[in-house]
């Protein structure tokens, strides 16, 4: 389902990625994980072409990414969603706006069909009853899951998750991790960046960790105990960046 | 030595780049606008903020300037007796020149800096980001709806400029020269002719690209952080004052050119 092989970055004289290359099977969630300032999310803006590499190859359904123009992103862009870091909500528009967004850039809905799917996906998020309230309005948690809601729009075969449960509270993680979790069964494809190990534990089939522009550790997530000496182990534990 | 030369070089790549940047996000403007669907609400809402809004703003400055180049006029005229000449005078500089050239400077000031930074917050909180991430360009929602409003509400502004500049003109004539106000009507009016008008609104229409598409440039090349973004608001009024003050003169001997 993706494919990465052999990515390559800099920004500038920095060189961010060195050689990465990793895959993700259909329905699967992989946790992709690492110290701050590794890449993480590089590659996540790479997968959906809001970054370009410098070299390697990037297959999303089996289309090469890494090839398209601006103008040839935007059929993948409706088939992979991206749930950014900090919400990235539209601060102009109210939470219905902000989801009506896509919906009528995409498709030829009617305003009733509009109207039901985002209260419907509103409902299932905990998010009933702001439709008309500015993003500004809304706390911290209602403002990622609006994100997340707001991604959910286009009906993605793949989600690219950016931290999704940073500087949430407990209550709010959970809502999160329950929602991934319910779109895995779904049989969404993911990636998950995240410091967050209890969370990367609880929804991720497999992990891989990111280390000095390589990958060092590819674990599946049910083995991962029984490999303490592998890299990812260390930065679970908390002894190494 | 070298470190005049080293900043000589980055000056020189920086306005390359700008040179550069704007030759391209105006062919992105024109082929997204042939070819792509208009955001007419996105529009009207920036009609609004562009046009109505600004008229506070425009009417003061076209009537201090009316006002005051009527009186600096008859003042020094009047030693050499040509106090009559006053209102034609006025009249023709203002529709050719400080109707146009002032309100454009007062939009660059009021307008580009606030797409600046608006532009810019949105790329700083990855919003310009989310717009492509949904599939969407933000050239088409963010760049061209305000690159439209401009060509279509500076040209108005103008005209409401020249009217209260030439009012201003009017009531100082009066007032303080003691010229016969129905004096001065006439004289503007039968001066004054098609061609000066045009001259003045012809102008409007490269002003509001000088000031919207350096505005929009400046706010998408926001990388990081809110000294960008003040950086860039800076740089846009800075850009797009320069563009009307130095296109001006090219554009008023072009005019001329086509008016011989």
């Amino acid at each position: 389902m993706i494919n990465i092989k052999n990515f390559r970055k800099t920004f500038g004289s920095k060189l961010v990625h060195k050689d990465v290359s990793f895959y993700v099977r259909e329905g699967e969630c992989l946790g992709l994980v690492g110290g701050s300032g590794v890449g993480k999310s590089v590659i996540l803006r790479s997968l959906i072409g809001l970054e370009k590499p410098d070299s390697g190859e990037i297959e999303i359904d089996g289309i090469q990414v890494h090839n398209l123009t601006e103008e040839e992103m935007v059929p993948l862009r409706q088939k992979v969603a991206y749930v950014f870091q900090g919400g990235a909500l539209f601060d102009s528009m109210t939470v219905f706006e902000n989801m009506a967004y896509p919906l009528r850039e995409h498709f030829k809905l009617s305003d009733d069909e509009i109207q039901k799917k985002i209260t419907d996906t509103l409902d299932e998020l905990g998010l009933a009853g702001n439709e008309q309230n500015l993003p500004s309005q809304l706390s911290g948690g209602m403002q990622k899951r609006l994100g997340l809601a707001r991604a959910l729009m286009m009906n993605p075969k793949v989600i690219l998750y950016d931290e999704p449960t940073a500087g949430l509270d407990p209550y709010n993680t959970k809502k999160i991790q329950d929602h991934i979790l319910k779109l895995k069964k779904k049989g969404v494809t993911s990636i998950l960046v995240t410091h967050d190990m209890p969370t990367a534990l609880a929804v991720c089939d497999k992990m891989v960790y990111l280390l000095n522009g390589v990958v060092t550790s590819s674990v599946l997530t049910k083995d991962l105990y029984s490999n303490p000496n592998a890299e990812i182990m260390k930065f679970i534990e908390g002894d190494v960046a | 030595m070298s470190t005049y030369i080293l900043g000589q070089w980055k000056k020189t790549y920086a306005l390359f780049l700008f040179a550069g940047g704007i030759v391209n996000l105006s062919g992105q403007i024109i082929k997204e606008t042939v070819r792509g669907k208009i955001y007419w609400k996105l529009l009207t809402e920036q009609i609004v903020i562009m046009g109505w809004k600004s008229l506070p703003l425009v009417i003061i400055t076209a009537l201090s300037t009316g006002m005051v180049m009527s009186l600096q006029y008859g003042l020094g005229l009047e030693k050499f007796g040509g106090k009559l000449y006053v209102p034609k005078l006025v009249a023709i500089t203002i529709l050719r020149e400080m109707g146009p050239v002032f309100t454009a400077l007062m939009i660059a000031a009021r307008v580009g800096a606030g797409i600046a930074s608006e532009i810019g917050s949105m790329t700083v909180t990855q919003q310009i980001d989310a717009i492509r991430a949904l599939g969407t360009s933000p050239i088409k929602v963010i760049v061209i709806p305000r690159v439209l409003a401009c060509l279509i509400a500076l040209p108005l502004l103008v005209a409401v400029a020249n009217l209260v500049g030439n009012a201003g003109g009017l009531y100082v004539g009066a007032a303080e020269l003691k010229l016969d106000a129905h004096f001065y009507y006439q004289k503007v009016v039968t001066t004054v002719d098609f061609n000066d008008y045009l001259s003045g609104i012809f102008k409007t229409y490269f002003f509001a690209l000088f000031i919207t598409i350096p505005a929009c440039y400046y706010g998408l090349s926001v990388k990081s952080g809110t000294k960008e973004v003040g950086q860039a608001t800076t740089r846009a009024v800075v850009m797009s004052s320069i563009l009307i003050l130095v296109g001006d003169y090219f554009l008023s001997k072009l005019f001329w050119v086509l008016e011989r």
